[in-house]
């Protein structure tokens, strides 16, 4: 039961969850800002004042990340099915179309995320180009998917609206234009 | 000991966002041709879970278990940054199907390609940092 795919209703609930408690511990919930205290921990705060802030304050939000990387490998190693990552039939087509792997019961598609994309010059560019949209995204967005689409948005704040309807343009725009041109 | 609690509360948001795969590429190209409700879904939740969490923080519990007042901050006031910010997120988002969270979920789970996404994620954070002052927000 545990390795099927869990409901939208009880993953859903469970993220909530994961808020409530971060909460009653006195936090908030927001992956992005452990970029910005891993920055200043490498020593950026030579260079920009962004980074000269208290970021030893921010330890606890870091053992959540390391927590959250356990869960990822207890889950991905002893909790996995072949059922896994069922899509939609249309879907496989257009993985198709652009030349990607469907998943059978795999959570990532290997064009992009096995481990022989380390020597394929074009796809480390895609990586690294996708990760530098987030990372800047967020840091001038003031937040990602956790801070502003779940927290915001549960504490009814119009700024995280604007930021969580940009996520979606974005998004649409690279799915349905920018991926049929690059694959 | 003081962390374990956020060790543990980390453990539970990793098995959630990986055993409802919204850590996959492929659940997020499917949300965005809106060809599965799973994600809406998930987020719908979620939000739902979380609004009413923190009206009962806001009407029953107003400290946290320290006994310290419970403030959970506005977003600051602004436009240009959230609409622009937003967009350039999403479209690395919408590129390799993770945000923040599963960035490094994925990596611990062993998708070791990740951490080039890892690696221009902190560049573009440290990037942002640069230019901050510099940028309409």
């Amino acid at each position: 039961m545990l390795s099927q795919t869990w409901p939208w209703y009880i993953s859903g609930f469970l993220i909530g969850f994961v808020m409530f408690l971060l909460i009653y511990f006195g936090k908030t919930f927001g992956m992005s800002s452990n970029l910005r205290s891993m920055c200043s921990m490498a020593g950026a705060g030579k260079f920009a004042d962004f980074f000269r802030f208290d970021y030893k304050s921010q330890h606890w939000n870091l053992i959540v990340v390391l927590g959250a990387m356990l869960g990822g490998y207890v889950a991905i190693h002893f909790m996995s099915d072949i059922s896994n990552v069922t899509l939609n039939p249309k879907t496989l087509v257009a993985l198709q179309s652009i030349g990607f792997d469907a998943p059978n019961g795999k959570m990532m598609p290997n064009v992009m995320f096995a481990n022989s994309v380390f020597s394929d010059p074009k796809m480390v560019f895609m990586l690294l180009i996708g990760g530098l949209l987030i990372g800047f995204g967020s840091r001038y967005a003031g937040g990602c998917t956790s801070g502003h689409a779940i927290q915001g948005l549960s504490n009814l704040q119009y700024q995280s609206l604007k930021a969580v309807i940009g996520f979606f343009v974005g998004g649409l725009v690279m799915v349905h234009f920018i991926i049929p041109l690059i694959f | 000991m003081k962390y374990l609690k956020f060790l543990l509360v980390g453990f539970l948001f990793g098995v959630v966002l990986t055993k409802s795969e919204a850590v996959s590429w492929y659940r997020i190209y499917e949300m965005f041709r809106f060809e599965s409700f799973h994600m809406y879904g998930i987020i719908g939740v979620a939000v739902l879970t979380g609004f009413l969490s923190i009206q009962f923080f806001k009407k029953y519990q107003k400290t946290d278990f320290e006994g310290q007042p419970i403030s959970i901050p506005d977003k600051e006031k602004g436009s240009f940054r959230y609409w622009i910010g937003g967009l350039l997120f999403g479209l690395g988002w919408g590129l390799v199907g993770s945000c923040p969270g599963p960035i490094f979920i994925l990596i611990g789970a062993g998708f070791y390609p990740i951490i080039i996404v890892l690696i221009g994620a902190l560049l573009g954070t440290f990037l942002y940092g640069l230019v901050k002052d510099k940028l309409p927000h």
